[in-house]
């Protein structure tokens, strides 16, 4: 089980509370939504399109879109990217894109 | 309306800030977009938010990073904008300025500029081996950025497995922060040495400095006690019941068949230019055969054969982060010569530094192209490797339709591989090189996937917004 942690460092890094499938998470100032959902050790953060199958980060640069998660009700959103500020919402993003049906 | 810019760089990473400093000196109009939320790139990664807030990281990440701070700080007179995606440069105007497009928190604008600077880097190197998709395998370079960025490190068993400078480097990095690495599996094949020994010599001249700092991270590999496994090959991720990484299998150098258990696998084989935008311009591209991969072609000042659009960096072939300033110089320069601010002697005065360091840094690599080759079984994963992350398409699959698709584009009409959100990025190489292998043709003559904008993905809302640039 892939577990991070942060190392000891008094720093001067502002902490940051955010939203993680409507759960608290705290993060540190400099932290994207990927970084800090790996030292939350939160798991994969995406079922695939195709088969369902879980992913997590692989690159954290930007290039590999396996971070994609749904921010404040955007999905697609690369984790790695985006930087966490306090109070944000982040989901996992489930499987394939779902059409809204059509306003009446 | 806004006017047009002198010169728009994408990324901030050495060749951008460099390029950016040096076209500030020469009072060139200069709009920087960078997708992360902070500038440095990736070698650079959060280098003066961590050397102002986190400083004693810096001693264990290295001089060599915290040089990366007097970089950004040397740009920090340019209108700069972080969390900038760049999803379109278009073509040529009749004045010969080109439009460039990017989104920003949420809000798509574009402004025309007279040249452009790509200056947006490498990548690391695909490696499709089965099992690389779970959760818990990743690269070695994201360990890295994740421990620039946020100070985090896996807590588990971290198997390292993979070829060239940077695991050395993380090696050494993870040594000197007192985090443990259970295993090293080390993939250059046997008999490099003997290979490299004769670019040596210029080596030793052109970047002495490099040169000693390498010998240094390999002796520190060798001393620091952990488990190191050479000439390793057939590498593949085990998934265990949580349906994350568990164990690594591979090959050993005496032919064995060796497991590994391990809570994260970073996975390293070279990096590669990354090449959605030099792509999307229609720059001519060329097979690199050291490098295996492809590199855009560039005049001497890096200007590819798309008029007016520059390439700077590891992103113009990979030559590493000291070349890379020293391109994003000479970029700068050539424009400011375009545009008059520049004659042609101050030109040549303020270009040979530069050159001279290039030049340097090519003979260092050289030595390192034929010390760590990208492995042949890059080009021949296993028939269950899934080779497109996105659309979960395995060799098996590109294998059957390899003989018969005239070439990458179309085995993505047949397979959908390319067509997932990453654009190719993580696949391309591989279904070249495949394809080329079944056809018995080069890479050359197989070629690449259409690059087509947006190389982003971009909502609709986004679209909609689309302005001329605002004020950041």
């Amino acid at each position: 089980m892939m577990r991070f942690a942060r190392l000891p460092n008094p720093g001067r890094s502002r902490r940051i509370v955010f939203q993680f499938e409507g759960e608290p998470i705290e993060a540190q100032e400099g932290d994207t939504v990927a970084t800090a959902l790996l030292a939350a050790s939160a798991g994969a953060t995406r079922t695939t399109a195709v088969s369902g199958s879980a992913r997590g980060a692989y690159c954290m640069m930007g290039v590999c879109f396996e971070c994609l998660v749904e921010v404040d009700g955007i999905p697609n959103r690369q984790g790695c990217l985006v930087a966490v500020t306090e109070g944000m919402s982040v989901r996992r993003q489930a499987g394939p894109a779902v059409v809204l049906e059509d306003a009446p | 309306m806004s006017a047009v810019r002198d010169l728009v760089i994408v990324g901030a990473g050495p060749a951008g800030l460099a390029a950016a400093a040096e076209a500030h000196d020469h009072e060139l109009d200069v709009l920087m977009l960078d997708e992360q939320p902070e500038p440095g790139g990736q070698i650079y990664r959060s280098v003066a938010r961590v050397a102002e807030r986190r400083p004693a990281d810096v001693s264990f990440l290295g001089a060599d990073y915290a040089h990366g701070a007097t970089l950004v700080d040397a740009a920090s007179g340019i209108d700069r904008r972080q969390g900038a995606t760049v999803w379109q440069i278009g073509p040529a105007a009749k004045d010969g300025t080109r439009e460039v497009i990017w989104s920003q928190d949420g809000r798509a604008q574009r402004v025309s500029a007279h040249a452009v600077l790509i200056a947006t880097g490498a990548m690391e190197r695909p490696v499709p081996i089965p099992g690389w998709t779970l959760p818990g395998v990743t690269t070695v370079g994201a360990i890295q950025v994740s421990l620039k960025q946020a100070a985090i490190y896996p807590t588990g068993r971290l198997v390292i497995a993979g070829s060239g400078p940077l695991p050395l480097l993380l090696a050494e990095q993870l040594r000197a922060a007192r985090i443990p690495v259970a295993a090293i599996l080390d993939t250059t094949p046997p008999g490099r040495l003997t290979a490299a020994m004769a670019h040596l010599p210029l080596a030793a001249v052109g970047a002495p400095d490099t040169l000693r700092k390498g010998l240094t991270l390999l002796r520190a590999r060798d001393r620091s006690g952990i488990p190191v496994w050479q000439n390793v090959s057939g590498l593949r991720a085990e998934a265990g019941p949580d349906g994350s990484v568990t164990a690594v299998r591979f090959r050993t150098s005496s032919g064995a068949d060796e497991r590994v258990e391990c809570d994260v696998l970073a996975l390293h084989e070279g990096v590669v230019p990354n090449p959605q935008l030099t792509r999307l311009v229609g720059a001519e591209h060329r097979w690199h055969e050291a490098q295996r991969c492809f590199h855009p072609v560039t005049d001497p000042w890096g200007e590819t054969t798309a008029a007016g659009v520059f390439v700077a960096g590891d992103g113009g072939g990979i030559l590493g982060a000291r070349a890379a300033e020293g391109s994003g110089r000479l970029a700068a320069l050539a424009v400011a010569h375009r545009l008059e601010r520049l004659n042609e002697s101050a030109l040549e005065f303020w270009a040979t530094r530069w050159q001279m360091r290039r030049l340097g840094e090519r003979a260092l690599r050289r030595l390192l192209d034929a010390l760590y080759p990208a492995p042949d079984w890059i080009a021949a994963p296993d028939d269950d490797a899934i080779v497109c992350r996105c659309e979960e398409v395995t060799a098996a699959q590109l294998r059957s339709v390899a003989g018969h698709a005239a070439g990458p584009n179309q085995a993505k009409a047949y397979l959908r591989c390319g067509m997932g959100p990453c654009q190719g990025r993580l696949c391309g190489l591989t279904v070249t090189e495949m394809i080329a292998r079944v056809q018995g043709k080069t890479p050359a003559q197989t070629g690449y996937y259409r690059i087509r904008a947006p190389i982003k993905p971009v909502t609709v809302d986004e679209l909609a917004s689309l302005s001329e640039e605002t004020a950041a």
